[in-house]
């Protein structure tokens, strides 16, 4: 059995045909190709497949795909503007040293989008607390925090070329 | 300015932070089929059946396999107790792989999975190191006739030091066993044709795995590739040998097509090695200064199911290092692995260290008790002076070779008020509105840049160099090939920047280029906080010879000597006459160019291989405090500041070195306080989840306040010791002689790990001690 959707992902449409229990998060890497989005955990802890969802951040490892049919979700490849210039956030992580294997980058990077279109002065508690749901390994938190400090005091950010190597 | 010691942001990031890493679960290959395992959920039994007829009719199942159906050799490991690939008549935890199914996609290879029927007889299951050495307790393996696989008893145990001593205290202290749970899990793609295999894995090590299975497949190492592309952090955890990494391969040849496995995080936290797991009895003899005359250990190693050899090697670590930073006169060592029906145990960032750390730490606060004397002044009537190096200890392997632990603790004390926190805590404990404070210390000191040659080969791999290539291309960039295989670290950016500093080529003329057995020459892999301490240095060796050829060619074009050619800015040229100078790219192009070069001199000079080595482990050291606040009413323990003062001798990027020391110090802290692997009676595991295995998000941790010392590694050129796993080793004592501060006016000395809020309740209750 299988259900016709259509999803747009990042200005893009995609018109698929998928088994009823497909999650989003593997509709998302499986079926279109996105594997920046990745799967950190099975009980909806890690976070790591954060995306926006008609401005919200969710886990899409929660969301059966077919709940997402005619819905309009942002992943980590569709952060960056149309320049390929870093958004704020993207380049607060770099300039912060808010990654470190960056696994669970991409979903903290849609959590933090998402934060801060919500509380564009987050102070570090409500950073913290809006982040929980994101678990990291390597970086023990406080340059992701200082990450997202970044990206609220530099709304504009610094453009940066995509594959530039500094 | 030099770019050694700058901060420079990561060329890592922007592939990271745009979606274009390449996680291994991120690659499609046309045909690839998905793999997946069928685990015991038996802690000890044995396999009367397996019936994989139900999955085979399942849509979308390609085929179903048990050990008998394939007829695999042992894993790689400790000769004679090595694991099958898939377990044969028996397991011996939950978690371990039984049969195997290969699908069209993850769905069906899942679903397929759920149909096999293992019929499994449950033997009685021992869970504990003291269930596993009771009399009659159930045997992992009858034939050994025991469950304790190694036993090294003491020389000397000191007992008439001892005896005459004036003070003496035994702690027994339990290492509470914990996962890595890199957010990234196990992962491989195994692709096998007509040309050869090539396996795409999450991997520490990737030389390593390749030659285990080359030889395990009867493969020969040139058709035989092991790629690590980006790996999701690894702690340890992805050095192992287990199944999956075997099984691929031989399905993917039987099959004709690619097998990708990508596994479950409930599978990863049962089958993924876990650390720790060490229990400890801990003596101490000493005088009424607080001088200590004799140390006295015996660690019990938690083997789990199966003995690793890295696992094996974890108490050697823990008492070759348990006199930390203090002359000790008298140290008595034994140690004993032992078998358990839990999941088997080897390497978690720190790997036997911490546990050193932890028994001396915790013993030194005991002294402080017994005397009524301030815990920074017990450290400091210990210290091992700081001309005293290279100091040599009771263990043949631990030369330290150069510190300053009393400068540590002194930056320390700089770096927070000490006296204030003193008047606060007693001010608090008078206030019952006032949460009880606690100030922990830790003088911690570590094993590390592993290490002089013999070192690594005792655990398994091929050497304990590790490989450097640079190669400069035509038009003067450089590309580095290097056998370390980071995963996190930032090694593709401190190594540029070694390479930028004594190549004289720009930083972003620099590429580092790892984990690939094709194109590394060879290698040995990131672990034991080596790649700066012995890569690093691989890196400066290997620029050196490169401009030395480099000098002899512009000394040829410029009609100079080659002791009069200088490097800066990105050209050559003769001391003193500017003037006279070539680009690198000019140098580069001539490099290649048989009628530019000095008649002695071959095309492609500038090309150099190395396989550095270093005469010593390094020995990073520092000084971590702690304060903690509990709270009276629910026992929750939170740690309000901690300090951190760092001496990993020659920094190289202060940005990425306090990146590493915060994830240390983050994986320390939830040691204490949040983690703990469990099982209830039967073996089962009580924790095997994100939900109830407490890895802490942002708001269960602090900020950090860093101080740091730099005492160089006298045994490298770069003087760089490692900091990979310093904030894991030094953070567990500092966070609990913390905790047990904040409630010592209760008579308490002693709480294990972690110290969870239903612990400190029961103590606030008077429940107990």
């Amino acid at each position: 059995m299988s259900y016709p959707i259509s999803i747009n992902i990042n200005g893009n449409t995609y018109d698929k045909s998928v088994d009823p229990r497909t999650l989003l998060v593997h509709f998302i890497r499986e079926e279109c190709g996105l594997t920046g989005t990745h799967i950190g955990c099975d009980t909806s802890n890690c976070g790591a497949c954060t995306v926006i969802l008609d401005g919200n951040a969710v886990k899409s490892c929660t969301v059966l795909a077919v709940q997402a049919n005619n819905h309009k979700i942002t992943t980590v490849e569709g952060l960056a503007n149309d320049d390929g210039s870093f958004t704020p956030v993207q380049e607060g992580f770099r300039q912060e040293h808010g990654l470190q294997c960056g696994y669970c980058t991409p979903g903290m990077l849609m959590a933090a989008t998402a934060l801060l279109d919500e509380i564009p002065n987050p102070s570090e508690q409500e950073i913290r607390e809006n982040l929980e749901g994101n678990l990291c390994r390597c970086t023990g938190y406080e340059m992701i925090v200082r990450s997202v400090q970044w990206a609220a005091q530099n709304p504009d950010g610094i453009p940066v070329q995509i594959g530039e190597n500094s | 300015m030099s770019i050694v010691g700058a901060k420079v942001i990561r060329k890592e990031d922007p592939n990271l932070l745009t979606g274009r890493g390449q996680f291994v679960d991120d690659i499609q290959l046309t045909g690839t089929t998905h793999m997946a395992f069928v685990r015991s959920t038996e802690a000890h039994a044995l396999i009367k059946g397996i019936d994989v007829s139900a999955a085979l009719e399942c849509d979308g199942v390609i085929g179903a396999w048990t050990a008998a159906d394939l007829e695999l050799p042992p894993l790689p490991g400790v000769p004679g107790l090595e694991r099958p690939a898939l377990a044969i008549d028996k397991v011996r935890f939950v978690g371990e792989a039984v049969a195997v199914v290969v699908a069209e996609n993850k769905y069906a290879a899942a679903d397929g999975t759920e149909l096999v029927i293992v019929d499994y007889e449950p033997l009685g299951a021992v869970t504990s190191i003291e269930e596993a050495t009771a009399e009659n307790a159930p045997l992992l393996y009858e034939e050994l006739g025991s469950n304790t696989v190694a036993e090294v008893p003491t020389e000397d145990d000191h007992q008439a030091i001892f005896d005459a001593a004036t003070h003496t205290e035994t702690i027994k202290l339990v290492n509470n066993r914990c996962t890595a749970a890199p957010i990234e899990t196990n992962a491989c793609l195994a692709d096998y044709g007509p040309a050869g295999l090539t396996v795409w894995a999450s991997f520490q090590a990737p030389h390593h795995l390749r030659n285990r299975i080359s030889a395990w497949l009867a493969i020969p190492q040139d058709q035989c590739r092991v790629i690590t592309p980006d790996v999701g952090g690894g702690f340890g955890q992805k050095i192992n040998f287990t199944p999956e990494f075997f099984v691929a391969p031989v399905l993917s040849k039987i099959l004709n097509r690619p097998v990708k496995y990508s596994q479950t995080r409930s599978e990863a936290m049962t089958s993924m090695y876990h650390g720790r797991a060490q229990e400890q009895e801990v003596s101490v003899a000493f005088d009424n200064d607080g001088k200590i005359q004799a140390l006295k250990v015996f660690a019990s190693q938690d083997m789990g199911g199966y003995a690793d050899g890295t696992g094996m090697g974890m108490p050697v670590l823990t008492t070759a290092m348990s006199a930390g930073c203090y002359v000790i006169p008298n140290v008595s060592i034994a140690w004993r692995n032992v078998l358990t029906n839990t999941t088997p145990i080897a390497a978690y960032r720190g790997a036997g260290r911490p546990e050193a750390t932890y028994l001396i730490e915790r013993a030194i606060d005991h002294i402080a008790y017994k005397l009524d004397m301030d815990p920074t002044e017990v450290r400091r009537r210990n210290y091992i002076p700081k001309d005293s190096f290279p100091y040599p200890t009771h263990s043949e392997l631990a030369v330290y070779d150069s510190g300053n632990f009393e400068g540590a603790l002194d930056e320390l004390l700089n770096i927070m008020d000490y006296q204030s926190l003193r008047e606060e805590q007693a001010a608090n404990r008078e206030n019952p509105e006032k949460p009880l404070l606690g100030i922990g210390f830790s003088s911690w000191l570590e094993i590390a840049g592993f290490g002089p040659p013999g070192s690594l080969e005792g655990f398994g791999h091929l050497g304990s160099w590790e490989s450097v290539q640079i190669r400069i291309q035509p038009d003067g960039s450089a590309i580095i090939y290097t056998g370390a295989s980071p995963h996190g670290q930032g090694t593709v950016t401190t190594f540029a920047q070694i390479a930028s500093e004594y190549l004289g080529i720009d930083y972003e003329k620099i590429s580092v280029r790892h984990g690939d057995t094709a194109t590394i020459p060879q290698g040995i892999g990131t672990m034991g906080s080596r790649q700066v301490a012995v890569g690093g240095e691989g890196v400066k060796n290997a620029s050196l010879k490169i401009v030395e050829n480099a000098k002899s060619i512009a000394a040829h074009k410029l009609e100079a000597n080659p002791e009069d050619i200088e490097v800066a800015d990105g050209s050559l040229f003769v001391k003193g006459t500017p003037s006279k100078n070539l680009t690198w790219a000019e140098v580069a192009t001539f490099s290649f160019q048989r009628l530019e070069l000095p008649e002695d001199m071959d095309p492609g000079s500038l090309d150099t291989t190395i396989l550095q080595e270093v005469p010593n482990f390094s020995f990073p050291s520092g000084a971590y405090a702690c304060v903690i606040e509990v709270d009276r009413q629910t026992g929750d323990a939170r740690i309000r500041d901690m300090y951190l003062v760092d001496d990993c001798g020659t920094v190289i990027n202060p940005l990425l070195a306090e990146g590493q020391v915060h994830g240390g110090v983050a994986q320390g802290i939830a040691q204490a306080l949040y983690e703990e692997f469990t099982y209830d009676e039967n073996g089962q595991p009580t924790t095997a989840t994100f939900i109830d295995y407490l890895m802490p998000g942002a708001p269960d941790l602090p900020s950090y306040i860093s101080g740091r010392i730099n005492t160089p590694n006298p045994n490298n050129s770069l003087g760089a010791k490692g900091i990979g796993e310093s904030g894991s080793v030094g953070t567990p004592p500092a966070v609990m002689n913390a905790v047990v501060d904040a409630v010592r006016h209760l008579g308490v000395t002693h709480i294990d790990m972690p110290a969870t809020p239903q612990k400190l309740w029961e103590i606030l209750q008077g429940g107990s001690k």
